[in-house]
C-alpha cells in the first residue's frame, strides 16, 4: 500500500487560489488525489476548481475531514500555515515551500513536538505513491506503481532514482521527499520505520547529501535495527565546490557533514552503497537477488 | 548573509555586550588617525575579510605606535588573505578594523548558532577558545559543552548558569557572562542569525571580559525583516558572476575544470559533478537552476557559462519536474546560443516533465546538440567532446 498517503488520503490545500497552487492542484486532481477542499484567508465561501474554499484550516477540517494538507503559501506565512494544521490536527502536512526561515522553523519544529501531524518539508517537492496519491511538484510520469521506497533530500536526485526504477520495472511503494532545509519535519528515520513496517515496501533507496548529520543519524538506527529490507544509499557532494566557512562552530560541534564520513557511517551500518547517481536503480535491482 | 567582524561588533555592542573600542578604514592615512583618536598604548590592525583563521594567516597585527598601524594597514589593504576558510585563492582585503589591544589572561569560546539535528537553537562553549578551538576540540570533545534551548521556555536563568559554572569564572566575570550570554541570545533571535561566534571572549586580568573576535551569518531566507541589514551586505565578498547569477535565480560557483555544468537542482548537480569527476573530467562551475526559473533567466545562465574561457564543453543535465519542464529550459538555451558567438561542444540530458518538447524545441532551432540517454551518458559525451 505504500506509505503515509494512498486511495483514501483526503487533501486540502492552504493557497489553493495561487497560480503554481492551482495549476499543481489540477494535475493532482487529474493523477487521482483525493482534493477535498481549499483554505484562503479571505476568500472563504468561494470555489476553486470546483473544491470549496474555506478562510481557516478549522473550517476546512470541520467541514472536509482531510488528513493532509498541502501548503503553498509564500515563504512568509508558510510557519503559520504549518502550525495552523497542526492546531487543527491534520495527520500530514506536506510544505512546498522554499526559503522558510529557520527561526521560523524552530517554531514549528516545537509546535510539533507532542502533536498529532507529521510534517514533510519544507522544501520538499512532496510524496506520492504512485497510482493512488499525489501530494507536491514532482512529475507523474516516471513513477511507476511498484516495490521500492525512496527517501530524499534533493528532488531531483529523487526523481534520477525514480525514473531509475522504473525503468527496471520496480516501480516505487512510496517516494518522499524530506527537504533540503537545515530545520524540517519528517526525516531519514521516521521514513525509515514507515518503509519497514510496510508490506509493499520490498527495498529503499536512501539518497543524501553533504551537510547536517541526517545521513550519520540515519546509519546510527540502520546499526540497530534487524531488517531483511536491503537499504540502498546515496550521498551526493564528494566533489562539491570547498564549502566557504565562517567560523569554528560546524566543525567544533560535529565532525561530520562531508560525503565521505556520511558514506562510511551509512556502509558500516549495512546499507549498500550506490557509486554514483547513475547506478541508485541497479544497485537496488542487485541487492534484492532473486526477490 | 556573513557580516564582518566590525558590523557584527557594532551590532552586538547595541545589546550590551562588551566589545572594546576600535575604528574601521580603508586606507593606511585613516589607520593612523584612527589610533590617535583611539586609547593606547597598544592596538591591533585585522583585516576584514569573511573567513576565520586570519591571525594564524597574518590577518592580525598587533602594532605600538601611529606609524606601525598605518604601515600594517598598508600591507594588508589590497593584499589577498588566504586562510584555512578561504579556498587558494583568498579574500581581498578591503578594509581593516583598528582596536585597542587589552592584556588578556584566558581565553574561552562561546557561540550560538542552530542545531540542525535537534531543530533549535544552542549554545556552544569551551573553556578554552582561540584559534585552536577546532584541534582542542578534536584532541578533547569533553571540553566542549552544549546547551541546546527548548524553543517553549526559551533561555532561562538555570541554563545561563550552567553555562557560566562550566566556564570557572570569577564572581565579577560571571555577572559580566550572565548579561552577555543573555544578550547574545537577544541578538541572535532579533537579528534572524544562524551563527554568532565569539572566538575568543577575552577575560582580563581587571576581571573584565571582551568579545576580542565575531563571526556572524544572517539567515538569508530572512534578509527580509530586516531592511536595515541590506547595508551591512558586502558585494566584494562574492564574485560578480555569483552575484548576477543570484539576480536571475542561478547558485553559481565557479570552481577548476574546463565542462561547464549546468543542472536543474542542488542535488543532481552535485550528483553530477561526481559522475564526471569519476569518469576523469572536471567541472568549469556549480550551476543549479531553481524551480521557479524563467527561459531568459536560464538564457542568462548559459550565457555565463559560454563567456567562461575555461569552458571547453557545456552539459546541461534536467529533470523536468512539476514547475520547471524541460522545454522551458530548451528554450532558455536556444536564446542563448542565439546571441552568443561562441559554441562550445553542447550536451544534453532530458528526462522528466517534456522531455520531448524540449529536444523537439533545440532541434527545430537548429540548434546543435548532442543528447544523452541517461547520466553516465552524458558525463561521458561532456568529457569526450573537449578531447576532440
Amino acid at each position: 500500500m505504500g506509505i503515509l498517503v494512498d486511495n483514501d488520503t483526503r487533501v486540502i490545500c492552504q493557497g489553493l487560489t495561487g497560480a503554481t497552487a492551482t495549476r499543481l492542484s489540477e494535475r493532482a486532481i487529474a493523477y487521482g488525489t483525493k482534493m477535498v477542499g481549499g483554505v484562503v484567508p479571505g476568500k472563504g465561501g468561494q470555489s476553486h476548481l470546483y473544491l470549496p474554499v474555506f478562510n481557516t484550516v478549522a473550517e476546512a477540517v470541520k467541514a472536509t475531514k482531510p488528513n493532509a494538507s498541502a501548503i503553498f503559501v509564500p515563504p512568509p506565512s508558510a510557519a503559520k500555515a504549518i502550525i495552523e494544521s497542526i492546531e487543527a490536527e491534520v495527520s500530514i502536512v506536506v510544505c512546498v515551500t522554499e526559503r522558510v526561515p529557520v527561526l521560523d522553523m524552530i517554531r514549528v519544529k516545537s509546535a510539533l513536538e507532542g502533536s498529532k501531524t507529521r510534517l514533510i518539508g519544507p522544501n520538499s517537492q512532496g510524496i506520492i505513491t504512485p497510482g493512488m496519491c499525489k501530494i507536491g511538484v514532482m512529475p507523474e510520469r516516471p513513477h511507476m506503481p511498484g516495490r521500492i521506497g525512496i527517501i530524499s533530500r534533493s528532488a531531483t536526485l529523487n526523481y534520477e532514482a525514480v525514473d531509475q526504477t522504473t525503468s527496471l520495472h520496480l516501480g516505487q511503494s512510496t517516494s518522499i521527499g524530506i527537504g533540503g532545509d537545515p530545520v524540517y519535519g519528517m526525516d531519514f528515520i521516521d521514513c525509515l520505520k514507515l518503509f519497514f513496517a510496510d508490506n509493499a515496501t520490498d527495498g529503499i533507496i536512501l539518497i543524501g547529501e553533504i551537510g547536517g548529520t541526517a545521513e550519520e543519524e540515519a546509519a546510527e538506527y540502520l546499526k540497530s535495527e534487524k531488517t531483511e529490507k536491503p537499504v540502498v544509499a546515496y550521498v551526493a557532494g564528494i566533489n562539491a565546490p570547498t564549502d566557504r566557512r565562517m567560523g569554528h562552530a560546524g566543525t567544533v560541534d560535529v565532525f561530520g557533514g562531508g560525503a565521505i564520513t556520511k558514506i562510511r557511517a551509512l556502509e558500516s551500518a549495512g546499507a549498500i552503497i550506490a557509486p554514483s547517481a547513475a547506478k541508485m536503480g541497479t544497485t537496488m535491482r542487485k541487492a534484492l537477488g532473486g526477490r | 548573509m556573513n557580516l564582518h567582524e566590525f558590523q557584527a561588533k557594532e551590532l552586538l555592542k547595541n545589546y550590551g555586550i562588551p566589545v572594546l573600542p576600535g575604528i574601521v578604514v580603508s586606507t593606511a592615512e585613516d589607520a593612523a588617525n584612527a589610533v590617535a583618536s583611539l586609547s593606547g598604548p597598544s592596538w591591533v590592525v585585522k583585516a576584514q575579510v569573511h573567513a576565520g583563521g586570519r591571525g594564524r594567516a597574518g590577518g592580525v597585527k598587533l602594532v605600538h605606535s601611529s606609524f606601525d598601524a598605518s604601515k600594517a594597514a598598508k600591507t594588508l589593504l589590497g593584499s589577498w588573505l588566504i586562510t584555512a576558510q578561504t579556498g587558494a585563492k583568498g579574500k581581498k582585503v578591503k578594509h581593516v578594523y583598528i582596536e585597542e589591544a587589552c592584556n588578556i589572561s584566558r581565553e574561552i569560546y562561546l557561540a550560538i548558532m542552530i542545531d540542525r539535528s535537534k531543530g533549535r537553537i544552542a549554545f556552544l562553549a569551551s573553556r578554552e577558545g582561540g584559534e585552536n578551538i577546532e584541534e582542542l576540540a578534536i584532541a578533547n570533545p569533553g571540553n566542549i559543552t552544549k546547551l541546546v534551548i527548548d524553543p517553549k521556555i526559551g533561555l532561562i536563568d538555570e541554563d545561563v548558569f550552567s553555562l557560566i559554572t562550566y566556564l570557572g569564572l570569577s564572581e565579577t566575570q560571571k555577572e559580566i557572562a550572565q548579561s552577555t550570554i543573555e544578550a547574545l541570545y537577544k541578538a541572535f533571535i532579533e537579528s534572524d542569525a544562524s551563527l554568532i561566534e565569539i572566538n575568543p571572549l577575552g577575560l582580563t586580568d581587571e576581571d573584565k571580559l571582551f568579545a576580542l573576535d565575531v563571526k556572524m551569518t544572517i539567515d538569508d531566507n530572512a534578509v527580509y525583516r530586516h531592511p536595515n541589514f541590506e547595508k551591512l551586505w558586502d558585494e566584494a565578498e562574492v564574485s560578480a558572476d555569483e552575484i548576477e547569477a543570484r539576480l536571475h535565480e542561478l547558485n553559481y560557483v565557479q570552481m577548476e575544470g574546463n565542462i561547464g555544468v549546468m543542472v536543474s537542482g542542488a542535488g543532481l548537480a552535485l550528483g553530477v559533478l561526481d559522475l564526471l569527476n569519476e569518469f576523469g573530467g572536471e567541472a568549469a562551475d556549480f550551476m543549479d537552476v531553481r524551480p521557479v526559473a524563467t527561459r531568459e533567466q536560464i538564457a542568462a545562465g548559459i550565457k555565463m557559462l559560454l563567456a567562461d574561457s575555461k569552458v571547453k564543453s557545456l552539459l546541461v543535465v534536467a529533470m523536468g519536474g512539476g514547475v520547471l519542464r524541460c522545454d522551458t529550459i530548451a528554450e532558455g538555451i536556444a536564446l542563448a546560443c542565439k546571441e552568443m558567438p561562441k559554441h562550445v561542444p553542447l550536451i544534453i540530458r532530458f528526462a522528466g516533465t517534456a522531455k520531448e518538447l524540449g529536444e523537439l524545441a533545440l532541434s527545430n532551432q537548429g540548434i546543435g546538440v548532442d543528447f544523452a540517454d541517461d547520466l553516465e551518458d552524458a558525463a561521458h559525451k561532456a568529457i569526450a567532446a573537449i578531447k576532440k
